[in-house]
């Protein structure tokens, strides 16, 4: 019991000691950024790794998932007569919560584990300390244009999903079950809201994209340099993003729409 | 390959001059001292383990300085003390005239400009190909046009032998190589100093020999300090003015190579031989062998 309690303390200990090192870690990532606006280089080839090679993945999902939410809509909303609000059940749905929730977990799973990995094998091979003695700060050289890049990268891919998200949904609603064109269309424009949905949806999508970027750039960076110790913060990164996107989320969406 | 080193000597004669008309005029004003790097008193422990326990060092300009020991002795530690990557407990570290763990940030890293440090892995930039890692501290704290910058890598990598291999991935070279050009990559802004880190462990024999000749080599001809952190005894013993043998926290042992090979001190005799049994024990501490055996 003693030793359970001496654990517990330990453990707590050491979580709050990894939250402060992680708070100092993103202030020196916050200073580091503006260096990297002047050097726009580094922050195009990071856009690249993150943003772009995350594209196929994203586009496949978000097509799936609006197919998937259509013929599930269509189902219950049949019973109803009400199969002409589908263009309205299907936006709602990508727009306000699976866009930016699902490009989230996305995301962590194949931009965050790779900067973590990529961080945490430069750190391995003793490529951040060979940087240090170089008097070049890693932080500023490479940890700030890949925090950068992950916050723009994110809600622009939140976007092109629920984009392609509505289409996927266009696709099966209207080309495969018979909804009406104009009814898809026009009940979704009548009913969408652009400050209440939309916006909240970017404002989600830009916070998972600060939380889950900054996640895994920390996990990278204060690794265990060994091969098991990389493999260790990898999964940690993929857990910790997936926990605090969907905590965010229930967080957030209680702030924008709860009262 | 003699032939090669000597044709590299006769090319490096100009910088030879220039920087010993450097380092006079250096060695008129008041600063100028014979040591560049004084360690006094140092103590450091990681957790409960203690790693020095009063060090007392002194890195001579202009020379070639080892620091031997068993492994697990704070070697590469003390190279990260000097380049103020850690922090000591207790006692201070001088480079250059300047207390490493006093300087602030800028300070720091204006000082680490003049030191070049090779690590044990070279720890080129994966992302990179030879050519750019060479090229990258030129580009990270200078200015300079890309076609001058071209020059000066070109001529780093044609000191280390390595001219040719300008376009290879790290991925691509031999572990030999890759110190090398991490070497021509120290060597980049002209350090006044330069730090090994195991230089020739895991090493063939041949690239072995050339790193050798090229450390020495390098040292000489550019008036740089060079300080070797090693234990492989016979090459680095081969090559170094002066060797600090240091061992459980402590100095045992200091003196030119001849001197360190006639020593009466039995820890330092075993491990500038070799011998596997000594002072330091072949056996990890165990209690008695027939007690443990018939207690099964």
């Amino acid at each position: 019991m003693l030793d359970w309690i001496r654990g517990l303390g330990r453990g707590g200990f050491r979580f709050f000691e990894t939250l402060g090192r992680a708070n100092l870690f993103a202030l020196k990532t916050l200073v580091g950024v503006p260096a990297v606006l002047v050097r726009p280089r580094l922050l195009v080839a990071q856009l690249y790794s993150v943003g772009v090679l995350s594209l196929p993945i994203i586009i496949l999902s978000g097509v799936f998932v609006g197919m998937v939410l259509a013929l599930q809509g269509y189902n219950t909303l049949v019973d109803f007569g009400a199969e002409e609000s589908l263009g309205v059940v299907v936006a709602l749905s990508i727009v306000r919560e699976l866009g930016p929730v699902v490009t989230g977990l996305l995301f962590a799973g194949r931009a965050g584990s790779a900067l973590t990995a990529e961080i945490g094998l430069m750190k391995a091979t003793e490529q951040l300390a060979g940087m240090e003695m170089m008097a070049v700060d890693p932080i500023h050289r490479v940890i700030a244009p890949r925090f950068l890049a992950g916050f723009i990268s994110m809600p622009l891919l939140a976007a092109i999903f629920s984009a392609l998200g509505i289409y996927g949904g266009y696709f099966v609603g209207v080309g495969l079950l018979g909804v009406d064109e104009g009814a898809y269309w026009s009940q979704m424009q009548s009913k969408v809201d652009l400050y209440d949905d939309v916006y909240n949806g970017v404002i989600k999508s830009v916070v998972f994209g600060l939380v889950v970027t900054w996640i895994a750039v920390f996990e990278g960076y204060d690794t265990v340099p060994t091969s098991e110790g990389v493999s260790r913060s990898t999964t940690r990164t993929v857990v910790y993003s997936a926990f605090a996107v969907l905590g965010l989320d229930f967080v957030l969406t209680a702030l924008m729409f709860g009262a | 390959m003699a032939a090669g080193f000597r044709i590299m000597r006769q090319r490096f004669s100009w910088t030879v001059s220039k920087n010993k008309m450097q380092r006079s005029a250096e060695t008129a004003g008041p600063a100028a001292s014979e040591t560049l790097v004084k360690i006094r008193d140092l103590h450091f422990a990681r957790g409960d383990r203690v790693i020095f326990d009063g060090v007392d060092l002194d890195i001579p300009r202009g020379r070639l300085t080892a620091i031997m020991g068993p492994s697990g002795t704070g070697k590469t530690t003390l190279l990260r003390l000097i380049g103020g990557q850690l922090t000591p407990d207790r006692g201070s570290i001088e480079v250059d005239g300047l207390p490493v763990q006093e300087l602030g940030r800028k300070a720091l890293y204006e000082l680490r400009r003049r030191m070049g440090m090779l690590f044990q892995s070279g720890a080129l930039l994966t992302d990179l190909n030879v050519f750019d890692n060479v090229a990258f501290p030129l580009r990270e704290h200078t200015d300079l046009p890309e076609a001058m910058i071209r020059d000066l890598v070109l001529m780093k990598l044609q000191a280390v032998g390595l001219r040719g291999a300008r376009d290879l991935q790290p991925s691509e070279l031999s572990g030999g190589m890759a110190r090398r050009v991490a070497l021509a990559r120290a060597i980049a802004l002209d350090p006044m100093m330069i730090m090994y880190d195991e230089p020739f462990t895991g090493q063939d024999p041949i690239s072995m020999g050339a790193l050798v000749q090229l450390i020495r080599l390098l040292n000489d001809a550019l008036g740089l300090t060079s300080i070797i952190v090693s234990h492989d005894v016979q090459e680095t013993a081969a090559i170094s003015d002066y060797v600090y043998v240091i061992s459980q926290g402590k100095v045992i042992g200091q003196g030119t190579p001849e001197a360190l090979g006639k020593t009466d001190s039995a820890l330092v005799k075993q491990f500038m031989q070799g011998l596997p049994d000594g002072p330091v024990p072949f056996h990890y501490p165990a209690r008695d062998y027939m007690e443990d055996l018939l207690n099964a």
